[in-house]
């Protein structure tokens, strides 16, 4: 017993408050989603209960595999995330049904550059970092396809490829980079980091929660007949309040952390809504099955995708020591 | 120990969902699938569960899998291949189907590709009759179509190192035996049978 006093004691105060919010949280949804599964199921609901529960567990899951990364290090961060990053561009890429004469492009891409771009912030090299998918692979990549020699569609099929980089490892990959930063007055990297996690998933679920209780006019019915204006602002709003109160894990200060939050929640927004577009034009509802109740993992990425590059960028540029 | 690692790591690199947990665990099968890449046979028994994995044996072309040293190892040893003669000349007095039907009479269940050879064009090729004299002496097995999923684009002819693409592998109800059937029209519905669980397919009519 002492012992795991001890351990819980050494542990940074801040992190120990932050595991308690979110692991009390997680231990309060399992128990209501039980109680609710035990009291009022019936056939009607039980596929809507049985999905509920779905979520409920797969974020224990990845609430415990983020964690544990967490307190191995810095370095098991950026491994995890590359292991993110392979599976979403894994996903994007059976998905998009790439042709035959691809085949170069693509295990460059798997087995060259998405291990190097994170091997940049393993070393911590900030500019190769930034550069290295939009100048290096951008050009390479359609020039091999070139030298294979196969005209047909050439643009189309370069360019989804070029997509799929672009988001799921050079997008993803600016999660671990906020590693790299060098910040004014602040030295725990992997708090902010954490910040911005909580920030992109709590405006997705408060988003869902909100939708699901008040959602009556759809924003986008076309692309994504879940998102409606009603859950946009209650989700955003709280998710954005929440962010504020969460001020402490960053350099920002409460009205910093304010004006951060919103623009996660609005890009993470506009990530969700952007892929929605981009599952619909290929007909399909889920990017995978990988994560059950969630669908794929870019299904859970894509507000990190698009909220995280930005957030980089905006820390880097208005906080660095 | 080879195996294992080797099951595992299919499992990891293609993502391999299927639905082998509706096949009845107990009945002697013989799968039939597409055939479009070299990792057709390793995928396929990734995704059986244990109980019927052990039982698989997988028929592969001797030409091909028995040539050197590293595919016989592969197809023998870890595989546990049965190896049959497309030649005809190299087996000119005997049924190339002897050895395969040696396994099924031994209890095995097996792992056919009745388009005989690597397939890369999109449409199924015609099926070889071997499917339908098996049918006739093994009325009583299971014939279950299977349809391997994204294999073509993940290692296509003339390719080393695969892309790694989540592939799904669907397995059918089993083909139901209709007795007098004749040999066309048996190859032509259990080709058909493997075409209808394409997931493309089926996506393209609803």
């Amino acid at each position: 017993m002492d012992y795991i006093l001890n351990i819980i004691n050494g542990i940074e105060p801040r992190v120990q408050m932050i595991l308690y919010i979110i692991f009390g949280i997680l231990i309060v949804a399992s128990i209501i989603s039980g109680l609710i599964s035990w009291k009022f199921k019936t056939e009607k609901n039980s596929d809507v209960l049985q999905n509920l529960n779905d979520r409920i567990n797969s974020w224990w899951v990845m609430m415990l595999v983020f964690f544990t990364a967490f307190f191995l290090g810095s370095k098991a961060i950026i491994i995890l995330f590359g292991i993110l990053s392979f599976f979403c561009f894994r996903e994007y890429l059976s998905i998009i049904k790439t042709k035959l004469a691809d085949t170069k492009v693509l295990t460059t891409s798997f087995f060259i550059v998405l291990p190097l771009q994170f091997s940049f912030i393993w070393q911590e090299w900030y500019g190769m970092m930034s550069i290295f998918i939009p100048v290096y692979a951008f050009l390479i990549l359609p020039a091999i396809a070139a030298i294979n020699g196969q005209v047909d569609k050439f643009l189309e099929r370069t360019s989804s490829i070029q997509w799929g980089l672009m988001l799921s490892v050079y997008c993803v990959s600016c999660v671990p980079a906020l590693l790299l930063l060098n910040l004014k007055d602040f030295d725990n990297n992997a708090l902010i980091l954490v910040f911005f996690l909580i920030i992109v998933q709590i405006s997705d679920v408060l988003q869902y929660v909100f939708g699901k209780l008040f959602g009556k006019h759809k924003i986008a019915p076309i692309v994504s007949p879940s998102k409606t204006v009603e859950g946009f602002i209650g989700g955003g709003l709280s998710a954005i309040l929440i962010g504020g109160l969460l001020h402490w894990l960053t350099p920002f200060g409460f009205w910093y952390a304010i004006l951060m939050s919103t623009i996660i929640v609005v890009m993470g927004f506009l990530g969700g809504l952007t892929l929605s577009a981009v599952k619909r034009s290929i007909g399909v509802k889920d990017w995978g099955n990988m994560i059950k109740g969630h669908g794929g993992v870019l299904d859970r990425m894509d507000s990190i995708c698009f909220a995280a590059p930005i957030f980089f960028h905006i820390t880097r540029y208005y906080f660095s020591a | 120990m080879i195996k294992q690692t080797l099951f595992s790591f299919a499992k990891i690199f293609w993502g391999i969902t299927s639905n082998s947990h509706t096949l009845t665990p107990i009945k002697q099968k013989i799968y039939f699938a597409n055939h479009s890449s070299h990792l057709d046979t390793i995928t396929l028994l990734t995704s059986l569960p244990k109980n019927l994995k052990d039982v698989t044996r997988p028929v592969a072309a001797a030409d091909y899998w028995g040539k050197n040293f590293l595919t016989r190892f592969i197809s023998q040893n870890i595989l546990n291949c049965v190896l049959i003669h497309r030649n005809k000349s190299e087996s000119a007095d005997k049924n190339p189907l002897d050895v395969v039907h040696k396994s099924l009479d031994n209890g095995f269940s097996v792992i056919i590709f009745p388009e005989g050879t690597r397939n890369y064009d999109d449409e199924l090729k015609e099926f070889k009759p071997g499917i339908f004299h098996l049918s006739k002496k093994y009325p009583d097995i299971e014939f279950i179509p299977v349809y391997l999923n994204n294999l073509n684009r993940s290692m296509p002819k003339g390719q080393f190192i695969p892309v790694p693409l989540i592939c799904t592998i669907t397995f059918g109800q089993p083909l139901a035996i209709i007795e007098g059937e004749t040999k066309e029209n048996f190859l032509k519905r259990a080709r058909q049978e493997v075409i209808n669980l394409n997931p493309d397919i089926k996506k393209e009519t609803k």
